[in-house]
Formats: C-alpha cells, sequence, structure tokens
C-alpha cells in the first residue's frame, strides 16, 4: 500500500503477557490491547485511552490494524459517511482540546435550509457561529486532486499515534480465544495475544464474520443501505448555491425518508435515507425543483461522480462485549440516521473509561460501557417515533404548509421562542437526544403554536401564496 | 472568514464577554490572542493574556455568578462557543470530560501563586 503508514518494527511489538494477568481482568504496566480498525471508533478509543492512562502515570501498548490510507481520494481512503460533525460533538471536542484544523474542515456550517413543495426557509442558529462541521472521512472524492484535502480518519489517527500507538498496516483474518485471551492473525503472519480486543471495524467490514462463530453471543446490527454522490461545483459554486448552509428536505416522494445537501470545498455532498433506493429514486430526488434549484443552472446530474451505496447501523449489535473484548462505533450501537461520528466518541469513550478505571471483564464492560450503549439504544427508540410522526407530517401538504408558516414566523423572535426551529435543528443535524426533541415537541407554547399555524392554513379566506425564501 | 474553519471571528478590540453580564457559555481559542481585564473605577487591570487551546468564561458555567472580567480580542480572534447546558449534560454523562478543565483551573490557580507571592515580596 502507497501511504506514509508504517508498517510494525520488531522493537515496536508487545511486551510478553504475564502470567499474573491472566487471572484477572485489569490493565497493568505494559498490557497490550489489539484495536481493530482505524476510523474514529477505534481512534477516539486509542486516544482517550492513551490520554487517561497517561494521566494514571500508566504505560500501556496499543496496536491499531488498519489497512487503509485514508488520505488516499475515492473509495480506497473512504469509510464512506455523509461527513457531518454535530454541533454537540464539535463543542464536546473543543472542551476535550481536540481542535478540527481548517484543512479537515471542508465547510463550517452555521445554518440549514428546510426545503419543501412548498417553499424554503433558512433556519439560523442565534449564535451565527459555524459549530457544525462538514468533512470528508477520507481523502476525499474519486479523481480528486486537491492537495488541500485533509482526511477526517486520518487526522484522528495520527491523534492517536502521537498518543504513542502503533499502527500496523495489516489484515487481520482471524480471531480466536487462547488461554482465555483474544488471539489474532494476520494476513501477514503476525500472530499474536492480547489483554483486551477492541473491535471498530464499523458495519460495511467482512472483518464482522470473524466475531460470529466465536460464541461471544455477538450478533452485528441491523442495517440499511443509504445513498451518498458527491457532486464537483467548484468552490464557488458551492458558496454561491449552498453556502455555509446544510439543505434539508422534506419532500414527498416515495421510498424518500430523508435527504440532504452538504457544501463541502468544492464538492456538494448529495444524502439520502429511504427504503430501497435505486436510480429511480435518486433521479426523483435529483429533478425535483426543491432541488435542483440548488445547483448551479447548467448542472447536469447525469454526470459522472463518486458516489456509494453504504450501509448504516439501524438496530443495535445484540451484547458488543464479552471478556477481554468490546464492540465500538457502528457495529456496536449508534445513533439512529445521525451522529455516528459522536456514537462513535461516546461508545469509544466509554470503553476506555471502563478498561482503564474498571477492568476488562464482561462483567465490567455490562456495568460501565453497556449504560451508555443502552441510553443510545432507548434514545433511537424515540427517535424513530420522531420520524414516523416527520413522515407522516410529510405526507399531508397542509401539515408542510403549517410547518414551513411556523418556522419562518420564528425567525424573527429571539431564540428561545424559536421552537418548531430548534426541533428540526436538533432532528437534521443530531446535535440534542431524540429524548429531548420529543419533550420540546409536547411543550403547551409548542403546540399552541402548532395549532395556530394549522388553524391559519386551514382559514378559508386566507388568501393561498407560496412563500419562499427568507434569504 | 475562510470557509474551512469553525467558530466565530472577532477582530481587535472586540469585546467577547464583558465583566458584570450574566453568561450561559464558555468560549475554547481556536486562533488568535485575547486580553483578559478587571475593570474597577474605570481602570483597566490585565489579568492575563491567553492564546489558542486557553478557554475562557467557565466560570460564569460553574459559578452561576456574571462574567468576573471583560475579555477583548488582541488581533484576530477565532473562537468557538460552548453552551453551558451542552457542557453540563455532556460532564453528567461522562465525567472524564472535565478532567482538561480541571487540569486548566489548577494551571491557574499555579499562576496565581507565583502571582501572590511576587507581590507579596514587593510590598
Amino acid at each position: 500500500m502507497s501511504s506514509g503508514f508504517n508498517n510494525i518494527e520488531s522493537s515496536d511489538a508487545p511486551p510478553p503477557l504475564s502470567e499474573e494477568n491472566a487471572s484477572h481482568f485489569k490493565l497493568n504496566e505494559n498490557s497490550p490491547i489489539a484495536v481493530i480498525g482505524g476510523g474514529p471508533a477505534g481512534s477516539f478509543f486509542t486516544y482517550f485511552l492513551l490520554k487517561m492512562a497517561d494521566m494514571v502515570d500508566l504505560k500501556l501498548h496499543v496496536d491499531i490494524f488498519e489497512t487503509r490510507d485514508f488520505d488516499n481520494p475515492g473509495p480506497p481512503g473512504c469509510n464512506m459517511c455523509g461527513g457531518i460533525i454535530s454541533e454537540t460533538l464539535v463543542q464536546t471536542l473543543a472542551t476535550e482540546g481536540v481542535e478540527l484544523p481548517p484543512n479537515v474542515v471542508q465547510r463550517g456550517v452555521d445554518s440549514y435550509f428546510l426545503h419543501m413543495d412548498v417553499g424554503s426557509v433558512k433556519i439560523e442558529t442565534p449564535l451565527q457561529e459555524m459549530r457544525i462541521a462538514a468533512i470528508y472521512r477520507g481523502g476525499g472524492p474519486k479523481g480528486n486532486t486537491d492537495l488541500e484535502w485533509g482526511s477526517f480518519d486520518g487526522y484522528l489517527l495520527k491523534l492517536a499515534r502521537y498518543k504513542g500507538a502503533h499502527l500496523i498496516d495489516d489484515r487481520v483474518v482471524d480471531v480466536s480465544l487462547s488461554n482465555g485471551r483474544p488471539e489474532i492473525k494476520t494476513r501477514g503472519g503476525i500472530v499474536r495475544s492480547y489483554d483486551l480486543l477492541v473491535v471498530a471495524v464499523g458495519v460495511n467490514s467482512p472483518a464482522l464474520k470473524l466475531f460470529q462463530d466465536l460464541g461471544l453471543g455477538y450478533k452485528p446490527p441491523g442495517t440499511t443501505k443509504t445513498y451518498i454522490c458527491e457532486y464537483y461545483l467548484g468552490h464557488e459554486g458551492v458558496g454561491n448555491n449552498l453556502g455555509s448552509s446544510m439543505h434539508t428536505f422534506l419532500l414527498k416522494i416515495p421510498r424518500l425518508e430523508f435527504a440532504a445537501i452538504v457544501p463541502k470545498g468544492s464538492y456538494a455532498t448529495v444524502c439520502m435515507l429511504g427504503y430501497k433506493i435505486d436510480k429511480e429514486l435518486v433521479r426523483s430526488f435529483l429533478n425535483d425543483p426543491a432541488v435542483k434549484k440548488n445547483f448551479p443552472l447548467d448542472w447536469d446530474s447525469n454526470k459522472e461522480a463518486c458516489q456509494c451505496s453504504p450501509r448504516m447501523n439501524i438496530t443495535p449489535a445484540k451484547k458488543p462485549y464479552a471478556e477481554r473484548m468490546v464492540f465500538l462505533g457502528d457495529c456496536g450501537v449508534s445513533r439512529l440516521y445521525k451522529d455516528g461520528i459522536g456514537a462513535a466518541y461516546r461508545t469509544a469513550k466509554a470503553a476506555a473509561r471502563t478498561a482503564l478505571f474498571e477492568g476488562v471483564s464482561a462483567e465490567d464492560f455490562e456495568d460501565h460501557f453497556w449504560p451508555t450503549l443502552k441510553s443510545l439504544k432507548n434514545d433511537n427508540a424515540i427517535g424513530k417515533l420522531i420520524f414516523f410522526v416527520i413522515g407522516q407530517l410529510q405526507k399531508i401538504r397542509l401539515t408542510r404548509r403549517t410547518i414551513l408558516r411556523m418556522v419562518s414566523k420564528e425567525q424573527k423572535k429571539e431564540g428561545k421562542k424559536r421552537r418548531m426551529s430548534a426541533v428540526l435543528w436538533d432532528m437534521f443535524t443530531g446535535s440534542a437526544p431524540y429524548k429531548e426533541v420529543f419533550f420540546r415537541t409536547l411543550h403547551p407554547l409548542f403546540l399552541t403554536s402548532f395549532l395556530w399555524s394549522f388553524a391559519v392554513e386551514i382559514w378559508p379566506f386566507k388568501k393561498r401564496t407560496t412563500r419562499q425564501e427568507d434569504v | 472568514m475562510k470557509t474551512g474553519v469553525l467558530g466565530k471571528v472577532y477582530n481587535d478590540g472586540d469585546v467577547i464577554v464583558r465583566q458584570g453580564e450574566p453568561g450561559d457559555c464558555m468560549y475554547e481559542i481556536l486562533e488568535g490572542t485575547v486580553e483578559v481585564l478587571r475593570e474597577k473605577n474605570g481602570q483597566e487591570v490585565c489579568l492575563a493574556v491567553l492564546s489558542k487551546g486557553d478557554f475562557f468564561g467557565e466560570m460564569a458555567i460553574f459559578e452561576r455568578e456574571v462574567r468576573s472580567a471583560t475579555v477583548r480580542a488582541m488581533g484576530e480572534v477565532r473562537a468557538i462557543t460552548i453552551d453551558k447546558r451542552t457542557l453540563m449534560r455532556r460532564i453528567s454523562e461522562d465525567p472524564s470530560l472535565a478532567f482538561r478543565i480541571v487540569e486548566k483551573m489548577a494551571n491557574r490557580i499555579r499562576e496565581m501563586d507565583v502571582e501572590i507571592e511576587r507581590l507579596k515580596a514587593i510590598f
């Protein structure tokens, strides 16, 4: 592989396992830990584990097994994702001291447009601050030659390596249990046992099959297919047509649940969620007038573009932990439809805290790691309900007009009074737990405002005009 | 402002937080330098100069008090706002998130100790 990654050297090999450690489940000085997958979950886990271990004067040996070079553009370096870092995660990472450098942030997002067939409206945050990051997981779309691109996954992996992790550019082909410890074999011939094995391979990796016959009780998560496509518009084209806003769509197109266009550098990333997404559905979406108006007049949607149909985690994995083993990120439990990277951060941090301060037994993970996953799982159940309600509202023109009216009126009010805007913002950006969003919709003022807007819309003498966007 | 950056840009002399005003957020400096000023009887005393990686405004979050000092941009500054509610919710879920804040506050106390020692030697 042509990459800046270094193969493991003999001096980087972990120290031999001591017999003393085999009997208990605590990480000790020089405990060897393997992380399969160098995406956000694997890198976050490694970074925070080594950072916290350093704080308690404990030296650990972490090997990260990753064969991709994230600096490569197109499929070889890509982890196939919409590439949005939520407002909450951006703030949390800033608090952690993890700054996202300008070459990694393809565009800072400070607002979003809600597009419907009945009109569009721009929703701005009260602070008018860039707090959402549009990023590329790899080196950008296929054919990209812009040297300014910085991969988000590559950046996190570098942070993990700066903390002392060893990157092994080799594919894990077998996992077994040897004397109660996970043992891995690689294509290159490495055979090693570890005190802890961290699995962070996503849901699109064949490596997940390695764990299904181990008798761990682990069952991979349920998935759905999504569609992501990168259209080149040029830096100016992106600025003129999309600006620094994320564009979301609630359209009455059969099988389409949700769609968004995200501005990134010189490209517009189209993300679609729905049922059995095929070429016909993609064409219907791209040809919809509410979508077309966001692209240049001479733009050709049939032009060749970098695209993929990755699977996305929509139901939790079963028992994503075992003795000395833990499953993070998408191959464990993630957030429904949104903020997958935020979920990777939270689960990785929970696993790192557990492994370092509690232990690496199945019981330790059940007591201290599983509650984080359970809270995501329970929140997703509420999210599912909210998406169902939005789906029903999306089908009725009158309710779409009601939402548009409510949001348009709210833009003149101060931040806290923008109730529908805040609900939609958090739903579309994944910035708040679904539970919080749900309870906000039950607020009497929210309901009163919604019913008032609905009443105005059905008022028989009201002059019917289609509102256009505010900006 | 460049497109690939986060936060908000403040120009030279812009007041980011003002002493005596209520606050419900803290700030992390992403680029540039700020001065922390204490105003008394119309006089300004510079308490500290902060730069990239430092944060300010956290006292108002934890103490429920008004801003204890004014923070002003020295040249162009880019800073990101961290909401009180977001921060407190995340700390309640993951107390280790506060490690860095505690570490920074400990550094400040250490610096203040040195300053007190220096002042005692003078007076």
